[in-house]
């Protein structure tokens, strides 16, 4: 379900902009405007989400334990899946947020003559970080197009990015490993019978959103060529709020814009926010040190209870025959 | 387990993993027989003064709910995305990846796709989208939002009862999303309309006025406690002399009380006197805190901590130093997780030290609670236990990680530490099925009642599987635990799919094992079967 939904959303917004841009003239509409205001959508709304999560409060310290606990100096502890400390969750967190830590451990059990095997599988995790580095990466090479000197950390990455120098324009590996691993993870969706009948449009749409930002990308780098002077003179206009859309850039600039614009205004709304939200995760980020250090639940309140008072009311003479003593005789 | 009608191991195992074609918002759900608890009864409900108070029948159509139900759901809703930011959290965060649908147990042994917990927090999460997200209410169902209906209520019902609480989803999710938490939250919400089960409301009415699940009053836990006292003076010729609510005792020691009640529990509970009477250990049994266990967990988070308050009300009372728990799952997570905050700062007790081996529990110095499982290890560790592990050569034995101690805790290492003192031959299960990736026993949460049992055989499965394997393999014919519930569901899991394996507590192979000062010589072991003869068959 979602699927042709999704497919035909992303369709419908490409040739919204090829009408806007070809028919209606309306550069500064796509090339500005609608850029600004995705980025304040996404600014606002991030922080937003990320501040109604945080003003719900964390009564209890319920980490989910991945390895032996702190116990005795002659048992070792796994420090890191099992942290007792904060610079252990920290590394816990580190490693969460940058390696995928939980993904790594995925298994898949498969029956076998009535018999459960498991065995490891690693795709999914390597696709994911496959995916959300070269994403990363890629979003840092395209700050050359914000400063008018291109910073050396950004032509450091570049020049590693291009590191095996083929091709004019030089081949950047992350655009190949960044459509390679949105493609799986959009077949596994097709393909997988079970990872299918979970996958809502809401599933679909950003996977294909992000590889048509990355297919227009691509084209325009390596294909269909634009107007270079143009579009710096529009990235440096948009930093310096004095954006000027020239009318020679080429559709296909304003088609991958309008796309990345959609994904950031779509960001907040959608579960793409589990970026914020794995940092939040109190299964993750707390340590596990409950019996050494008290956790205080903010809206603790007293509760009913049988007292001891009243147990003894109703068994004392039992109590006293059985020889337990009492208070009260 | 032999009243039960269900299939046999070879139908029940054969399980298709594939989908159904239909969406699962349109597969209205089915109440099946032998899959679900009787409903909770209403004089349980009264004894704690929870809402909704009726005898009612889950596979009837009737459900007796109250007039404004939807609204009282909607609002528990709300209220809870206030106060759990893990709730909060987890509503809006999967990805629907799918890394967790095939580590539920539940899943695993039926197929049922709304057992992939990613369906079973969807169950719900597709009520929170279309009353408290705007996509949810625009898009609807294409947003994976639905209208709160009385099936739905009833497919919660059917499914938040089909989890243990084990966190093993949790484990694997990117995220820590742990469906465990959004099963408490999913029955606290069903407890608002008194929709619990009465093999949790039972007990914890029981828990409630007399102190355990069970039920068991003053006089029949220190009767209970005598039988035990007679049987090990029989087997060893050692007279223990445990003793009650007995005030300026060093360590109040309290256990689940299924350790009381049944086989094999009971012979766990045997060694755990056994082992206190050889150290001279000054401590109580409590009548009054007679349960470590807590089914108020399995209900809400409120009735959880009214159950375990008793416990630091009777530490209080008898001035005691600290506190001993034995062998539990769902307990030391309790304990572990929660206490503090409830109950802390437990300043009226000390900072718990082996009066034996002089060791500082240094990772309980703020709640003065000791796993007994630690502080056996530590006594062994200083060599203060005379032990003749060949007393237990006759058992080739495995061990089954709790889910609440492995995920709740990380209690790993020291039970093995402790077995493979007390044993001669020991033998790990798969890799990926024990540890912090241990498979539940499929009964854990309230739900080892006997109506069920086809759902417990079902969750235990892959559990049974793994035993099974190292039963081929090793020769392996005893399920070693530190769980009360482990202690009763496993047995009737062992004998459904891997006939030959027994079940048995960690401290009942120390007691075995245990040379006690001024014992006889032992002919049998506390099960009163023959012990193996010495030099025997050493080399399993
Ligand atoms: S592993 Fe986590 S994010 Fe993935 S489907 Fe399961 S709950 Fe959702
Ligand atoms: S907590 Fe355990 S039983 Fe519940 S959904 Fe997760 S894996 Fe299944």
């Amino acid at each position: 379900m979602g699927l042709g939904l999704s497919l035909t959303a992303v369709i419908a917004l490409i040739l919204l902009v090829f009408a806007g841009v070809k028919g209606a003239n309306l550069h500064l509409l796509f090339g500005a405007v609608i850029p600004y205001a995705a980025f304040i959508i996404f600014t606002i709304g991030v922080i937003y989400r990320v501040v109604k999560w945080g003003r719900s409060p964390v009564p209890f310290r319920i980490p989910t334990t991945g390895g032996q606990e702190n116990s005795f100096p002659w048992i070792k502890q796994n420090k890191f899946d099992n942290p007792s400390t904060t610079s252990g969750v920290i590394v816990r967190m580190l490693l969460e947020v940058f390696a995928f830590r939980s993904l790594f451990r995925l298994t898949k059990s498969e029956l076998k003559d009535g018999k459960l095997v498991h065995g490891s599988d690693k795709w999914l995790w390597l696709a994911g970080l496959a995916f959300h580095w070269c994403f990363l990466i890629i979003l840092i090479r395209h700050l050359r197009f914000f400063t008018q000197n291109v910073p050396f950390v950004i032509q450091l990455f570049e020049a590693l990015d291009a590191f095996f120098q083929v091709g004019v324009p030089l081949l950047y590996l992350t655009d190949i490993f960044l459509v390679g691993a949105v493609t799986y993870l959009f077949l596994r969706r097709v393909v997988f019978p079970q990872v299918k009948y979970i996958s809502l449009a809401a599933d679909y749409f950003p996977l294909l959103l992000i590889l048509s930002i990355a297919v227009t990308g691509i084209l325009m780098r390596y294909f269909i060529r634009v107007d270079i002077v143009g579009v710096k003179q529009l990235t440096m206009g948009l930093v310096t709020f004095s954006p000027v859309a020239s009318e020679s850039i080429g559709v296909i600039f304003y088609i991958h814009v309008f796309l990345v614009s959609v994904l950031f205004a779509y960001f907040p709304f959608s579960k793409l926010m589990h970026m914020g939200g794995v940092l939040l995760s109190p299964t993750r980020n707390l340590a596990n040190n409950n019996r050494m250090v008290r956790h205080i639940n903010p809206w603790d309140y007293p509760v009913h209870v049988h007292t001891y008072e009243e147990y003894e009311n109703d068994f004392r003479e039992k109590m006293k025959k059985a020889g337990i003593p009492v208070e009260k005789e | 387990m032999a009243k039960t009608k269900i299939p046999n191991p070879d139908e029940l195992g054969k399980i298709d993993y594939t989908p159904p074609k239909k969406h699962w918002m349109d597969i209205p759900v089915e109440i099946k027989p032998d899959m679900y608890c009787h409903g909770a009864k209403a004089k349980s409900l009264k004894v704690v003064d929870f809402p909704n108070a009726r005898d009612w029948t889950p596979a009837e159509a009737d459900w007796k709910l109250p007039e404004d139900w939807k609204k009282i759901v909607l609002e528990g809703i709300s209220e809870r995305l206030k106060k759990y930011r893990t709730f909060h959290v987890f509503m809006d965060i999967c990805v629907r990846c799918g890394a967790c649908a095939d580590k539920c147990h539940f899943f695993l042994g039926s197929g049922d796709p709304k057992n992939m917990p990613v369906l079973r927090a969807e169950l719900l999460r597709s009520v929170y989208r279309k009353y408290f997200t705007t996509g949810g209410k625009i898009f609807g169902k294409t947003a994976g939002a639905r209208e709160l209906t009385l099936d739905v209520l009833k497919e919660w019902w059917y499914y938040f009862y089909q989890c243990t609480e084990c966190r093993r989803c949790s484990l694997f999710c990117p995220y820590g999303i742990d469906q465990a938490e959004i099963t408490i939250i999913g029955r606290e919400l069903m407890n608002l309309l008194g929709l619990n089960i009465e093999w949790i409301a039972g007990p914890t009415a029981n828990c409630y006025m007399k102190g355990n699940h069970l039920g068991l009053e003053p006089h029949t836990i220190k009767s209970t406690i005598d039988f035990f006292v007679n049987d090990i003076e029989d087997i060893t010729g050692v007279k223990v002399e445990p003793t009650f609510n007995r005030k300026g005792a060093e360590i109040l020691f309290i256990t689940p009380s299924g350790d009381l009640f049944a086989d094999p529990g009971i012979y766990t509970a045997m060694g755990y006197l056994m082992l206190f009477h050889e150290l001279g250990l000054d401590y109580t049994w409590s009548t009054y805190a007679s349960e470590g266990g807590n089914f108020g967990f399995f209900t809400s988070n409120e009735m959880a901590k009214r159950l375990h308050s008793k416990i630091y009300a009777e530490a209080k009372r008898l001035g005691v130093k600290w506190i001993l728990g034995g062998e539990c799952g769902h307990m030391w997570r309790v304990w572990h997780q929660y206490h503090n905050t409830w109950f802390g700062p437990m300043d009226f007790l000390e900072e718990p030290v082996s009066p034996i081996t002089g060791t500082k529990f240094a990772n309980a110095k703020s709640t003065k609670v000791v796993h007994l499982v630690e502080f056996t290890a530590d006594l062994i560790k200083h060599g203060k236990l005379k032990l003749d592990p060949s007393r237990n050569d006759n058992l080739v034995v495995t061990f089954h990680d709790s889910c609440n101690t492995s995920r709740g805790m990380g209690f790993f290492e020291e039970p093995r530490y402790v077995i493979k003192n007390v044993c001669n031959h020991f033998h790990e299960m798969p890799d990926d099925t024990i540890r912090e990736r241990t498979f539940c026993c499929g009964s854990g949460s309230g739900l080892n009642a006997s109506e069920n049992m086809e759902l417990r055989m079902r969750g235990g499965f892959p559990r049974a599987n793994a035993v099974k394997f190292v039963h081929e393999k090793h020769g392996v014919n005893m399920l070693a635990n530190i769980c009360a519930i482990d202690r009763a569901a496993l047995p009737p899991l062992m004998d459904y799919w891997v006939p030959g394996v027994r079940v048995t507590g960690t401290h009942e192979l120390v007691a075995n094992a245990l040379v006690m000062k001024g014992e006889k010589e032992r002919t049998v072991n506390l099960r009163n079967e023959p012990l193996p003869e010495k030099g025997g068959d050493s080399d399993v």
